[in-house]
């Protein structure tokens, strides 16, 4: 994984709460075998009409829009499944970030691992930039503080290890590798009881 | 000091703890995998030339993007299109290369990975158990921790049988009574669902307790935890018992002879200890829990089916209510039903198939309304047709189905079209999670089956009383 330290990007808001994983991507694009080219199909249902032309009710496809990394989404975003086709979907499109007052568990455990920012911020700012799309933010992974164009700051908090990873591209397979023999020590414990 | 059931499982699995900058190294002891969140893993390891660590801890099957329908007459399978067809076909292939024990479509045993796990004997309590698929705390109604993950970490417990996790906080929530007759499990857990809120378990494992918990055979059991992840919460456990120990006796992958005696008396201590701690603590009346639905586009909209809609109280919840064009006010039952669904990890076990039948019995399923009937394994499928299910469920005018997760996740060509509504046993109502514009309203096998019949959203008691008379 590349390291990630920055994102600067004005914002595009979905406010709806409880955006599910299947509205990410619907679970009948979920037969692929790869990681790659699902951008295209994020948020399918929500951003085509059914005649495939762009849906302009959704909220990502007005112009403002286009090109926003940091996508601001009402509580409990990401929550379903456990398909990681959704961050990997998300990357695809375009986004770096989700700030929500609250995440899904297994949707923020996917997107830190595949370096989408997946951050909870607090109820009362969340709820000030749901109602400002389009504003400029900077994000700082190492001090951990959304910047603001008034030059205030939203402060928050990741999992301490998932911001090392994150800063440092850190590889967790290639650090859980490392446990080998702690792993293996286990191992002979389970076996002898 | 005294734990909670949840700690015991959780300190006997840890490799390396939990410090402030890094999460605790967790042990896992079963790994179950399947055909759509797989292939990817399985690149992972090849490119980076990399074994797994124990097959013998790996459990496969196909469930996902299979048919439902028999092999056509070229003895072909009628696949949804070439993409499910592959899929399939990789996951077989990386089985045979990787030494994984796969249940295929050759199989005795195949079915959804949530049913055969236990069917098998496999799902053990006191166990860490997780499988690419949300779903997986299904297992915890043995009294084992079990969650589900994404690809990355399925990687991770192929190379090495670990997971990086941090310490998730504990809910106990006391089911206090006795469930009144013809309610049952899916109308409690969506009647808890209702009560905590879709986000209500986040961050949080479940412990499901008390006197109306303990009553509850494996089956039900099952129900309930499965979905513990509509909460938000990753895990749900019930405590093993004599129930849970009945139901594992004998089964192929359990302990046998004294292996056996001396595991039930180890599984005996899995239970969380008086004046044990939960971070949060709810109590539910069993007594008060009807037949439930769901009215909007989560499971946690979800009520007494004679109980009026709640009006929308802010935007989110308008656009739920229009979708599924349910009325503020007026309560769910008597909607008109379009398809009807029964099957899912939720409720596709015997006895979800028998409580379905017991409404058809003699009765047959409206005019106009389409109804499919997809049994968990094969074992299920086996059970089911012996006791001459299947010949009812087709007399009554149902599908009867080869085993998978169907409609559930419509990935596999089973859905509805577009503004019909389906009466469903499985676990999500989401927007399109039964295909594009199909409402989806969340219920129980015997609320699923008196809807067919009655070609309205019914309730079951005025079925089983008559079958009864």
């Amino acid at each position: 994984m590349k390291p990630v330290t920055h994102i600067q990007s004005r914002t595009a808001v979905l406010p709806d709460e409880n955006i599910d994983t299947d509205r990410i991507i619907p679970a009948r694009f979920l037969t692929t075998t790869t990681r790659e080219g699902l951008g295209q199909l994020c948020f399918h249902d929500w951003r085509y009409q059914a005649d495939g032309s762009d849906n302009l009710a959704f909220p990502l496809n007005r112009p403002e829009a286009r090109g926003c990394s940091i996508l601001v989404a009402g509580r409990n975003f990401g929550c379903g499944s456990s398909r990681e086709h959704a961050p990997w979907a998300l990357l695809d499109y375009g986004i770096r970030a989700v700030l929500c007052s609250e995440i899904a568990d297994i949707f923020r455990g996917n997107a830190l691992k595949n370096g989408l920012l997946a951050i909870v911020i607090d109820e009362l700012e969340h709820r000030w930039l749901l109602k400002h799309p389009g504003i400029e933010l900077a994000i700082d992974v190492r001090e951990q503080f959304i910047a603001l164009p008034d030059g205030g700051r939203i402060p928050f908090r990741l999992e301490p290890f998932a911001r090392h990873c994150l800063l440092n591209g850190v590889d967790q397979l290639g650090y859980l590798l490392q446990h080998e023999k702690a792993i293996a020590h286990y191992e002979q414990q389970e076996q002898a009881a | 000091m005294a734990e909670t059931l949840f700690e015991k499982i959780w300190n006997a699995h840890v490799v390396a703890a939990e410090t402030a900058d890094t999460p605790a190294i967790l042990y896992v002891d079963l790994h179950l995998v399947h055909e759509v969140t797989s292939p990817q893993a399985f690149s992972e390891l090849r490119q980076r030339g990399l074994k797994l660590r124990r097959p013998v801890r790996m459990l496969a099957t196909l469930d996902h993007s299979t048919p439902t329908l028999p092999t056509n007459d070229d003895g072909s399978r009628p696949y949804a299109n070439v993409e499910a067809q592959a899929q399939v076909a990789q996951l077989e292939a990386n089985c045979g290369e990787f030494g994984v024990e796969l249940h295929g479509w050759d199989s005795e045993d195949r079915g959804i990975v949530h049913v055969i796990g236990p069917e098998l004997g496999a799902t053990q309590p006191g166990m860490t158990i997780v499988c690419g698929d949300s779903h997986t705390s299904t297992h915890g109604a043995f009294g084992a921790l079990a969650f589900g993950i994404g690809t990355t970490e399925v990687g991770h417990v192929m190379a090495t049988q670990c997971l990086l996790q941090r310490r998730p906080k504990t809910m106990a929530i006391h089911v206090d009574g006795q469930l009144p007759p013809g309610v049952g499990a899916k109308d409690l857990i969506l009647h808890i669902i209702g009560s905590i809120g879709v986000d209500g378990g986040t961050g949080y494992v479940l412990e499901y307790r008390g006197a109306a918990i303990e009553a509850l055979t494996m089956d039900e059991r099952m129900t309930v935890c499965n979905m513990s992840i509509e909460a938000g919460a990753r895990a749900g456990l019930i405590a093993p018992d004599d129930t849970t120990f009945a139901w594992l006796k004998g089964r192929p992958r359990a302990p046998q002879g004294e292996a056996w005696e001396h595991a039930v008396a180890q599984w005996r201590a899995l239970r969380s200890d008086d004046g044990a701690r939960y971070d949060r603590e709810v109590r539910i009346d069993a007594g008060a829990v009807k037949p439930t639905v769901t009215y909007g586009t989560h499971p946690g909209m979800a009520i007494a089916m004679d109980a009026p809609v709640p009006a929308a109280t802010n935007a989110q919840e308008r656009r739920a209510l229009d979708y599924m064009q349910s009325r503020p006010g007026q309560p769910m039952q008597g909607t008109p039903v379009d398809v009807v669904f029964i099957g899912s990890c939720t409720n596709s076990r015997l006895s979800d198939l028998r409580e379905a039948a017991r409404v058809l019995r003699g009765r047959r399923v409206a005019d106009g309304v389409r109804m499919l009937v997809v049994p968990g394994s094969e074992a299920v499928r086996r059970d089911a047709e012996r006791e001459g299910l299947h010949h009812l469920f087709t007399a009554a005018g149902a599908e009867w189905r080869v085993p998978g997760c169907s409609m559930c996740i419509a990935m596999n060509g089973d859905l509805a079209q577009p503004g019909q509504l389906v009466v469903s046993t499985s676990n999500r109502n989401f927007e399109g999670r039964q295909g594009k514009g199909a409402r989806t309203v969340l219920a129980s096998p015997a609320t699923a089956a008196a809807s067919a019949v009655a070609g309205r959203i019914a309730d079951p008691r005025e079925y089983l009383v008559e079958v009864a008379a």
